[in-house]
């Protein structure tokens, strides 16, 4: 298969991750935070990790949106710790976000860019993160105050930590190999119904604390 | 009543509907209601990169029970086409004040297209479009979308039309 050329500037090691047991040792106790998960490969994996949570608004479509619905989020639930799972083509449709929640700052949010290289839901095209393009460097130009890179499982402790501690605004770009995302092949992502699900279950979450 | 002064009770109207979220592509139509958001430390005010961007901001802010409001020129509303899926589908309530060029006295020939595609273009994405011609229809039209968006659901559009803001000059 013809492709395009690596980058020069492309010094990032292969990745070595799979995804499959990398994004549960990053995440952990999923149903601390509340959670937006990207399509595709992210939000069925997160659907599965959390066993269908009402704690996480998983997109179908809508492709950039993640990012940008966790700031909504974070701004409006200070008190939360809010998580987003996107992959490497979602953030990069929307890479203005970095950008727009920089400025913003909010220290409850993390932003987990679960990245594999590839549009793995079209044919597995290498995508530009594949090629050499660092989102990492990317979210640290826009001003991320932390930003963490996890290539080899020595780094996700560090990870953890700031998943679960923070320390402020947070960008975790975890590398991964190509190869499929967990789906458990249950859930349809409605979104009218992962909404009403979301938003009962936080307004119950808030009259029992 | 003069343009500042609609201005300012447009602000004081979202803010007594408790919108605490104001996103934004910066536009002189919005220039109030900016400045306003920006002063004020009940709210956050948010400047996008891009239109869509807001979109999805909105969505997130009623995952979270806020009220947010997306401000924006009629050009951006070609930004936002696909994003509109998820609000649409989710039926998350949005409301978006669409300042316009493109249309009554305009003299930039490129602002035309978007200007003149505007309505369509939010009507096949399943927004209602409300319209403010005259300094006395704003506050009508923006407390309507206040009710349908955030008490009904829906995604509802006012356009702040080139006749109540006056076209551009240059």
């Amino acid at each position: 298969m013809a492709k395009l050329n690596k980058l020069q500037t492309a010094t990032l090691p292969d990745a070595v991750l799979d995804r499959r047991q990398a994004v549960p040792a990053l995440i952990e106790n999923p149903q601390d935070f509340l959670m937006v998960a990207g399509l595709a490969g992210t939000a069925w994996e997160m659907s599965a990790l959390t066993n269908e949570s009402p704690g996480l608004f998983g997109l179908g479509g809508a492709m950039g949106a993640a990012p940008m619905m966790g700031l909504g989020l974070a701004l409006a639930q200070p008190r939360r710790r809010v998580l987003v799972a996107t992959g490497d083509g979602e953030l990069l449709m929307n890479v203005g976000a970095l950008a727009t929640i920089a400025l913003q700052n909010p220290p409850n949010l993390t932003i987990i860019c679960v990245d594999n290289g590839h549009y793995g839901e079209t044919g597995n095209q290498d995508s530009h993160t594949g090629l050499g393009v660092r989102l990492d460097v990317m979210a640290a130009g826009a001003g991320f105050p932390v930003v963490h890179v996890v290539n080899t499982e020595a780094d996700l402790a560090e990870g953890r930590r700031l998943v679960r501690e923070g320390g402020g605004l947070a960008f975790i770009l975890l590398r991964v190999k190509e190869g499929p995302a967990t789906h458990l092949g249950k859930k349809n992502l409605v979104p009218h119904i992962e909404r009403d699900r979301f938003k009962a279950a936080l307004a119950q979450g808030a009259a029992a604390r | 009543m003069a343009e500042d002064e609609w201005q300012e009770a447009l602000y004081r109207l979202l803010r007594e509907h408790n919108v605490t979220q104001f996103c934004y592509v910066p536009d002189a139509g919005h220039k109030v209601l900016i400045d306003r958001s920006l002063a004020d430390p009940d709210v956050h005010s948010v400047p996008l990169t891009t239109e869509e961007e807001g979109v999805a901001m909105v969505a997130g802010a009623d995952l979270g029970g806020a009220r947010a409001v997306l401000l924006m020129q009629s050009s951006g509303v070609g930004n936002c086409i696909n994003m509109l899926s998820l609000t649409n589908g989710g039926r998350f309530p949005l409301l978006t004040l669409v300042s316009m060029r493109g249309e009554f006295g305009e003299g930039n020939p490129w602002q035309f297209p978007m200007g003149q595609a505007v309505e369509p273009v939010l009507k096949a994405m399943g927004v209602i479009v409300l319209r403010a011609e005259q300094p006395s229809d704003v506050i009508p039209a923006v407390t309507a979308a206040i009710t349908m968006a955030f008490q009904s659901g829906q995604q509802v559009a006012v356009l702040l039309t080139q006749r109540l803001i006056g076209a551009k000059k240059f």
